[in-house]
């Protein structure tokens, strides 16, 4: 795990080293294009996280594998701290570019929904104690909510947005130059590597929360059991003498 | 130091926030699992059990 958490820290500082000292500024936005090296990557793992919780949820509700459960538990905070990022993010980029913080344009609109669905979904697991029925329904409510991953993919498509279409995946290849695209993709890519490095230090820390939550229960059973003797015990003892034979 | 023009202060906002909320989640991960541990190393102490 340590080498993991090393390479994707080499990886942001190289792209970060990129991102402000070797990348141009763009011939329209100036210098404000440095805020996409950070934006695009947290938007492309607010979404990832959200993907990856879907499988997990199939998983739990087919399968019903624990590890599914806890994947999807551990990946919901950091998609949601992913999706607040490029809310924020792209607000501060908007409003000397678009010279508004905020428009309820459909991809913002959809990006600002998904980090809502991920609220609910870290609020409703705070709300039922049991773990194996937090993990239906929170099941549930994820592939319910999965209906919006096209709708922020296609969004700028379907609809005339503020926001601009893709730019990186697209028919004809990508619109970004060279210089500025290859930095990019690093960035993406050590976001990438920084979000699945936490993922998995969170899975573990969520199979060592289980194992304590199924051990509080067993000690809370033998003390309780452990009372109900001594109960048991006590009114033979305070029986008045000659009253037993 | 690197002139950022005019909107400098968006894009040092952009960075800095992302920096506060990258690193809070960093520093919840470390220390959530330390409790877990922490709690863990506890229950063995007191029942003599090993963790699998």
């Amino acid at each position: 795990m340590s080498w993991l958490a090393g390479l994707s820290a080499a990886l942001l500082a190289v792209g970060l080293y990129l991102t402000w000292f070797v990348v141009p500024p763009d011939y329209q936005q100036g210098e404000t294009v440095r805020i996409m090296y950070i934006h695009v990557p947290a938007a492309w793992l607010g979404v990832f996280f959200y993907g990856a919780m879907t499988l997990s949820a199939i998983g739990t509700l087919v399968w019903r594998h624990p590890l599914a459960d806890v994947a999807q538990r551990a990946a919901a905070p950091i998609g949601a701290a992913f999706t607040l990022i490029c809310l924020v993010t792209g607000s501060l980029w908007g409003k000397p570019m678009w010279g508004t913080y905020w428009v309820w344009d459909a991809r913002l609109t959809s990006m600002l929904v998904l980090f809502l669905i991920y609220c609910g979904i870290i609020a409703l697991w705070r709300t039922i104690e049991d773990p194996n029925r937090a993990a239906r329904a929170i099941a549930i409510l994820t592939l319910v909510g999965a209906v919006n991953l096209p709708i922020i993919k296609f969004s700028v498509n379907w609809w005339s947005t503020l926001h601009q279409p893709a730019s990186i995946m697209r028919m004809g290849g990508s619109a970004i130059d060279p210089s500025m695209l290859y930095p990019l993709l690093e960035m993406i890519f050590a976001f990438t590597l920084l979000g699945v490095t936490l993922h998995l230090y969170a899975m573990r820390t969520e199979i060592f929360r289980r194992r304590v939550r199924v051990l509080t229960i067993r000690e809370a059973e033998r003390l309780d059991s452990g009372a109900a003797s001594v109960a048991m015990v006590k009114p033979a003892r305070s029986m008045p003498v000659g009253q037993g034979a | 130091m690197m002139d950022l023009g005019p909107h400098a202060g968006f894009i040092v906002g952009a960075y800095a926030f992302t920096a506060l909320v990258v690193g809070g989640l960093v520093a919840a991960a470390l220390l959530d699992q330390r409790a877990q541990k922490r709690a863990l190393a506890v229950f063995e102490a007191r029942t003599g059990e090993r963790r699998s």
